[in-house]
């Protein structure tokens, strides 16, 4: 940063910046992976000294876990609200149920419910996505209740009132409970390693830079609406895999649950409270959804009101919720962002300076990164 | 004949959808805000008008007169304070703040006044039932004739106020270009706030007016009448007032089409032409030529 202090600072100004992937320093690495196996040990032996009521209340924070990470892709990076998650939701349990009434094993037949939800949502894309923004967001909801209306039209499939998930029958029920914990558990790791990924990708990269500015994306060549087509089939996926998961934990399906609006609601305070737009937030929002609902669960309705208060409040006040405050200390367990740093002038063409440049640091923890808006994690502020 | 009779019923239905999507349709065109609690403040409204009535006393079709100035009041404040907010932070805190809004007062709703049904057409007395009969099989409701009446009357009395007052060329010109209309002297959040008082106001109208064609509950404005006002207005194209009324009627008549070959697919019927529209048509029956 010695070059700030020459006399050509407007020169350097139009430097090229380099660019480095933000990452950790490796012992931050490895602290973090080891908290990550000791956390995943400890959750997976959970049903070896857990009561089942315990279990059954971690999967359904996984469930929201699911859901919620999924919203975060398409809300808070590809920035698609969608209120129609739920028709997903829906199908996901729903494909599990047909699958299981041919005589597939519920714990196989998920991959493949998960698989279909990503089929379908290709034409759904290709429906919804004429729509922008608001308009986006009521007609996937349109869409979720087209598909509500249609279910409800098989008699087969139970109708308006709803089924019993057949073919677990025979075993035996701690058993079930634990398989359909772990099982849980293996979902929700693949979808948060899978939002990293896709983040890390060369979409994530697209869709930062449509977040900052999406006619710049544009115009520099970013295949802005593949990009969003694949986070919305992803984001249909998972949220497949989360209803596949309502269904064997709840071991039955009725229509109006499996398709209502609520989950949307549901998805959108966890993320919201925890932190839109990063990783870490959904976690985290899930995880205090779950641990209000036990204190005012008798609450009921107020317990909705209270956290649609709450939920207005941080999008007004607190845009990055929870986990906004802890990367304000600089603290980041994914690392998905990109830092600029002031380039070397030497390939400017405008150095007056002769000589060697001071070095930048080439693996550098970010010293509050350089120049504002360098951090490029979450939505601008 | 009762075919004609489902198309006649589902004009004047129409016209209810939209009185309620023009209030939807003005936020938008003028803020850029879609309110994802428009359904729940039509609720609201309904609500609103059977305590009214039950304190004052006054025939249940005049109850307007105290719950739009009512909501109208509340609409302008919401604007200037939260909405306002919202906005200036981006159009997603925007669509979360009113979806936050919509969770809020459905809840609210559910809590203090419970899940039971309403309907205001019991104080209408022998009026609710009344009809002119054409011929033996068609019937046209006095409520719903009325109701068509109000929703026409409000979309003339919207475009004169939009095109010859100087409020309404004040909201026009903000929603063409606001930073010009604040460099000429507007005051833009007064303007929004003026926008969604008569947005507030018009869905009132269309809450105490479902009200008095149909049984309401807290969750009917979630579930049902934001996705009919939604429908109504990309049906009809975005930003065209009588193309609401268009995308209105259209909804109307192919959901009492439905529900005439079988009752349980008249909401069914009215979104699977939406989507259709969304296929075919992308910018509506008058294809505005702002694209959605």
């Amino acid at each position: 940063m010695s070059s700030v202090s020459s006399p050509v600072a407007p020169a350097a100004m139009l430097a090229p910046v380099r660019v480095t992937r933000s990452r950790h320093g490796a012992l931050w690495t490895v602290a973090v992976a080891a908290l990550a196996v000791v956390a995943v040990g400890v959750l997976g032996y959970l049903p070896y000294i857990a009561f089942s009521s315990v279990t059954n209340l971690f999967v359904n924070v996984f469930i929201l876990i699911v859901m919620a990470s999924m919203w975060n892709l398409l809300a808070g990076y590809a920035g698609l609200v969608s209120v129609g998650q739920q028709a997903f939701i829906g199908l996901g349990a729903y494909f599990v149920l047909i699958l299981a009434q041919h005589g597939v094993n519920p714990f196989l037949a998920l991959p493949v419910a998960v698989l279909g939800c990503a089929v379908v949502a290709f034409p759904v894309w290709w429906l919804v996505s004429r729509l922008r923004t608001a308009y986006f967001a009521i007609a996937t909801w349109v869409v979720a209740s087209v598909c509500y209306l249609l279910i409800v039209r098989f008699p087969s499939l139970g109708g308006g009132t709803g089924m019993s998930l057949p073919g677990l029958d025979g075993v035996n029920g701690t058993l079930l409970t634990a398989y359909t914990y772990w099982v849980s558990l293996a979902v929700t790791l693949v979808v948060i390693a899978s939002v990293y990924l896709i983040l890390r990708s060369r979409i994530g990269l697209v869709l930062t830079a449509v977040r900052d500015d999406e006619i710049g994306a544009r115009s520099s060549g970013a295949k802005v609406g593949s990009a969003r087509r694949f986070v919305f089939v992803v984001a249909g996926a998972g949220c497949g895999a989360a209803g596949t998961l309502l269904i064997i934990s709840q071991l039955n399906v009725e229509p109006a649950s499996a398709f209502s609006v609520s989950w949307t609601a549901q998805m959108l305070f966890a993320t919201i409270i925890g932190g839109i737009g990063t990783i870490e937030g959904p976690i985290i929002g899930a995880v205090i959804f779950f641990a209000l609902q036990q204190f005012l669960q008798n609450l009921g309705t107020v317990y909705f009101m209270i956290l649609g208060v709450v939920a207005i409040a941080v999008a007004i006040w607190a845009r990055r919720g929870l986990w906004g405050l802890a990367e304000r200390l600089n603290l980041r367990v994914f690392p998905v962002g990109y830092y600029l740093w002031p380039g070397t002038p030497a390939t400017a063409g405008a150095p007056v300076v002769p000589g060697p440049q001071a070095p930048v640091p080439a693996d550098p923890e970010p010293p509050a990164p350089a120049s504002g808006g360098a951090g490029a994690d979450g939505p601008p502020g | 004949m009762s075919w004609v009779n489902a198309i006649i019923q589902g004009i004047l239905v129409g016209g209810l959808y939209a009185l309620f999507a023009t209030g939807l349709s003005l936020m938008f065109g003028v803020m850029k805000v879609v309110n994802l609690a428009h359904g729940d403040l039509a609720v609201v409204a309904a609500y609103m008008a059977i305590g009214v009535i039950n304190v004052t006393h006054v025939p249940a079709v005049w109850s307007f007169v105290l719950v739009v100035p009512i909501m109208a009041a509340g609409g302008y404040f919401l604007q200037r304070s939260l909405i306002q907010q919202a906005l200036n932070r981006g159009e997603l805190v925007t669509l979360l703040v009113t979806f936050g809004l919509s969770i809020v007062i459905e809840n609210a709703l559910l809590q203090f006044l419970s899940a039971d049904s309403h309907s205001l057409s019991p104080y209408l007395g022998s009026l609710a039932n009344g009809a002119f009969q054409i011929g033996s099989q068609i019937s046209i409701g006095y409520v719903l004739l009325g109701i068509f009446g109000v929703a026409v009357a409000v979309l003339l009395g919207l475009q004169y106020f939009l095109s010859a007052t100087k409020h309404g060329r004040l909201i026009r010109a903000v929603a063409d270009d606001r930073e010009a209309a604040q460099l000429s002297g507007a005051d833009f959040r007064h303007v929004f706030g003026i926008a969604a008082a008569i947005a507030f106001g018009t869905v009132a109208l269309a809450g105490v007016a479902f009200g008095i064609y149909s049984q309401f509950d807290p969750t009917i404005g979630t579930d049902q009448l934001l996705l009919f006002a939604f429908e109504a207005v990309v049906i009809g194209g975005l930003g065209s007032l009588w193309g609401t009324l268009g995308g209105g009627i259209l909804l109307g008549v192919v959901q009492l089409i439905g529900a005439q070959i079988n009752p349980n697919d008249q909401i069914l019927a009215g979104q699977l032409v939406f989507l259709a529209v969304l296929v075919f048509l992308p910018r509506g029956l008058t294809g505005s030529r702002r694209a959605a």
